[in-house]
């Protein structure tokens, strides 16, 4: 079910991964203030805008959990909130690379985008929990469906708060996050985006496959019990 | 469906002033803590940002113990098995638990304000009121909803007491930033240039999408 | 109204005759037994016999109770005594406390209060109901038995429309289930395990509850507590009392707001056989309502139902004693 088209997408990720390692590396330029640990910001961004579009994704498939009833939606959404939590924590490792590069510190709260993705990806951390310590199968995907749809909602409130806060008492110290990009890094960026993306898409799929076809098999060995 | 919650809103405020098991602990709870932010601040008397902090994360920390307790009754004595079995809305349950919440938060802060103003605070309130009591208003308002919806979402795991805290205070951040910020100028020994209209904003954006969500995806939690 | 003219038959609780006269003579609609005895079956009422047919039954003890299924006449080896007119029960409501020949007809031959057809409820990859089928006509009661966790209170939560079922189809008081669900509560009354009132307030204040929930007003509280004999202690916290009362105030609860179908789960638990005999007029087949019962009281429970429901391991089986091997 999930596997349809799975194998040109695996190949369009690896080519586009490959052609943004090669950019990154021999085609945007050094920066000038911060040097090569600048280019960490290639793989930062992408993957907090990538986590954060899952984490909201995931939310949408909730919905649709919820609305129609089927349980694939859930474990769809299941996977993306669990991948993008995963990343999540690339985020914020590579965030805190990138500060003590950029400015000695292993964390600095002047970054608005990197304060608001903490706090969001601490609330995304309580849905293992919460997601598990539920045992009836029905309400544990009900339950965490509308936890996803919550926690969306919840993701761009905020960000726009946080965003509103560190302006008002801290003056946006960078503004590479924004559109204003020269042209060779603005295309490295968005290559990096899109192979971040792509990658994203393809372990979805993947652990998505991976997961049905457990679960056919339990299905299968049961019903083989059964039998016997 | 505003009478069946008007019912439960009753029922509760009955039960909470028979067995006054909420309010008390939390009101206790945010004396307790100024007492320890005295110690652990090795301050007598804030002002300023820090006061605003002080203040909003201790009512915030109270309203915990409050979530916790508000589905316990019924998930204890079968409360919501007998909603379920009245041909009534279930969002009068939401709405009945949301505003219990907000009526503690509001009895706690008769006494946990004018007492952080006594151990803490260093200018005095007066003047400030109004301002104070809209934000608490609106504060309260999105505590309420936001408190109901995780309440009812950890009524049913295992780990209700541990996974409240950590569902409640990551959600209530923005709530936390707009109350402290709003507050912040209020509590200046000088008055300063305040922009209560933007945090006010900010809360009013805050409150409407939570109780929005809220009312909507509540109904799946009850249903089996 | 042309009342029907019923057989008379006799039978012991001990074989499940009358599920069986169900399955084997599907046009059958009355088989009554003596007062004492208090059972009333009635079979699902199909097409082709709805037209003037006339079926009929009397068993006697000592005959072969299964041939009593056979329609031919002369080869049963039962004698074959009155005759029920079918065709008129599809429109008209038969009076419950009508009576001929000292026998009590129950209900009437109108939709069913329930009718379940393959049932099917899930927890998880564990079936806890499965193939439930069953027709219970109104006013009629059904018996469900067997062992602890062979899906009897589960049974009852469907019903109640507290579960959704997961497959097969459910009609309760005319709501298809799961779909029309919520027209369910209101016309049902739930009698749980748990007697679903808040421990700190009082009997009164507990039914004034669930009276606004249900749109009741107060004097029903007030008769309904002289009903239960719980007047002089309906003031006092519910903590404080017996359980013998809670259950008492439970069954109050049940009938506030006079519903058509009771799901019963062990109603006489916790209560002195004079306490229940008081409860008869409200929860028993004196009130006319349909019943469905739950109770491990295997021959009691049969002596006052008109069908029955075996459950074991979720699925349907026979109603007798195999059930709790």
């Amino acid at each position: 079910m999930y596997s349809k088209g799975f194998a040109p997408l695996a190949w369009a990720t690896a080519v586009t991964l490959t052609t943004a390692f090669a950019l990154v590396f021999f085609y945007a330029p050094l920066d000038a203030d911060q040097g090569f640990v600048q280019k960490i910001f290639y793989v930062h961004v992408p993957m907090a805008i990538v986590a954060l579009g899952g984490w909201i994704a995931g939310g949408v498939m909730a919905i649709k959990h919820l609305r129609g009833g089927d349980r694939s939606w859930d474990m769809r959404s299941y996977v993306a909130i669990h991948l993008s939590i995963i990343l999540g924590v690339g985020v914020l490792v590579t965030g805190a690379i990138w500060a003590k590069a950029s400015w000695g510190h292993w964390w600095v709260w002047d970054e608005p985008v990197l304060v608001s993705f903490l706090v969001v990806f601490l609330l995304y951390c309580v849905y293992y929990p919460l997601r598990f310590s539920i045992e009836d199968p029905d309400r544990q995907a009900r339950y965490s469906s509308v936890f996803a749809i919550a926690a969306g909602a919840f993701v761009p409130l905020n960000f726009i708060a946080v965003r509103l806060a560190e302006s008002y008492t801290h003056p946006r110290v960078l503004s590479q996050t924004g559109g204003n990009l020269p042209g060779e890094m603005r295309l490295t960026f968005l290559v990096a985006l899109l192979g971040m993306t792509l990658l994203f898409v393809t372990l979805w799929k993947l652990e998505l496959t991976a997961k049905n076809a457990s679960m056919q098999l339990k299905k299968l060995r049961k019903r083989a019990r059964v039998a016997a | 469906m505003i009478a069946a919650a008007r019912a439960i809103l009753r029922k509760d405020l009955r039960i909470e002033w028979r067995t006054k098991e909420s309010v008390p602990a939390m009101t206790l709870f945010t004396v307790t803590v100024y007492v320890m932010f005295h110690f652990g601040l090795d301050r007598d008397t804030l002002d300023g940002e820090l006061a605003a902090g002080v203040l909003w994360v201790t009512v915030l920390l109270a309203a915990v113990i409050g979530v916790s307790r508000l589905f316990a009754a019924e998930r204890e004595q079968g409360g919501i098995e007998g909603l379920l079995l009245a041909p009534v809305d279930r969002t009068a349950l939401f709405v009945a638990k949301a505003a219990a919440l907000f009526i503690f938060l509001c009895a706690v802060e008769l006494v946990a304000v004018p007492a952080f103003a006594l151990f803490l605070l260093g200018p005095g309130l007066d003047g400030a009121l109004p301002e104070l009591l809209a934000i608490l208003a609106l504060g309260n308002l999105g505590v309420a909803a936001v408190g109901a919806l995780v309440s009812a979402l950890a009524a049913e795991t295992r780990a209700r007491e541990l996974i409240v805290p950590l569902l409640l205070l990551p959600l209530l951040v923005p709530l936390l930033i707009a109350c402290a910020q709003a507050t912040e100028p209020l509590f200046r020994p000088v008055a300063g240039p305040e922009d209560l209209a933007r945090w006010l904003g900010l809360l009013t954006l805050y409150d409407v999408v939570f109780v929005l969500v809220s009312v909507a995806v509540f109904d799946y939690l009850l249903e089996d | 109204m042309i009342p029907p003219r019923v057989a008379e038959v006799e039978t012991s609780a001990r074989e499940n005759l009358r599920t069986r006269l169900l399955e084997q003579a599907p046009g059958l609609v009355a088989v009554v037994h003596d007062q004492a005895e208090v059972a009333l079956v009635v079979g699902r009422l199909q097409p082709p016999l709805a037209q003037h047919e006339e079926l009929v039954a009397h068993v006697d003890e000592g005959h072969s109770r299964d041939a009593a299924a056979q329609l031919d006449v002369e080869q049963a080896p039962v004698e074959l005594e009155c005759v029920v007119e079918v065709a008129h029960l599809e429109h008209d409501v038969v009076d419950p406390h009508e009576t001929r020949h000292g026998l009590s007809i129950g209900f009437a031959a109108m939709e069913p209060a329930i009718e379940l057809d393959g049932l099917e409820r899930r927890y998880g990859e564990r079936l806890a109901l499965a193939g439930v089928t069953v027709s219970v006509p109104r006013g009629a009661t059904l018996a469900v038995l067997g062992a602890n966790g062979a899906g009897k209170t589960t049974l009852l939560r469907v019903l109640a429309g507290l579960l959704r079922p997961h497959a097969g189809t459910a009609r309760v008081l005319g709501a298809e289930l799961p779909r029309e669900r919520w027209k369910v509560p209101g016309k049902v009354g739930y009698l749980g395990h748990e007697p679903l009132l808040y421990r700190e307030l009082s009997g009164r204040e507990n039914l004034a509850y669930h009276a606004a929930l249900h749109d009741v007003g107060s004097e029903r509280i007030e008769a309904l507590l002289a009903a239960v004999d719980m007047e002089r202690r309906a003031d006092e916290p519910v903590r404080d009392l017996s359980r013998g009362m809670v259950q008492r105030l439970a069954v109050a609860r049940t009938v506030l707001h006079d519903p058509e179908l009771l799901l019963l789960d062990e109603p006489r638990a916790n209560l002195d056989p004079a306490a229940a005999e008081r409860l008869e007029p409200l929860i028993g087949r004196e009130s006319g309502r349909t019943r469905v019962l739950v109770s491990h009281d295997v021959e009691g429970a049969l002596a006052e139902s008109d069908l029955a429901l075996g459950l074991k391991g979720g699925r349907p089986a026979a109603a007798d004693r195999e059930l709790y091997r």
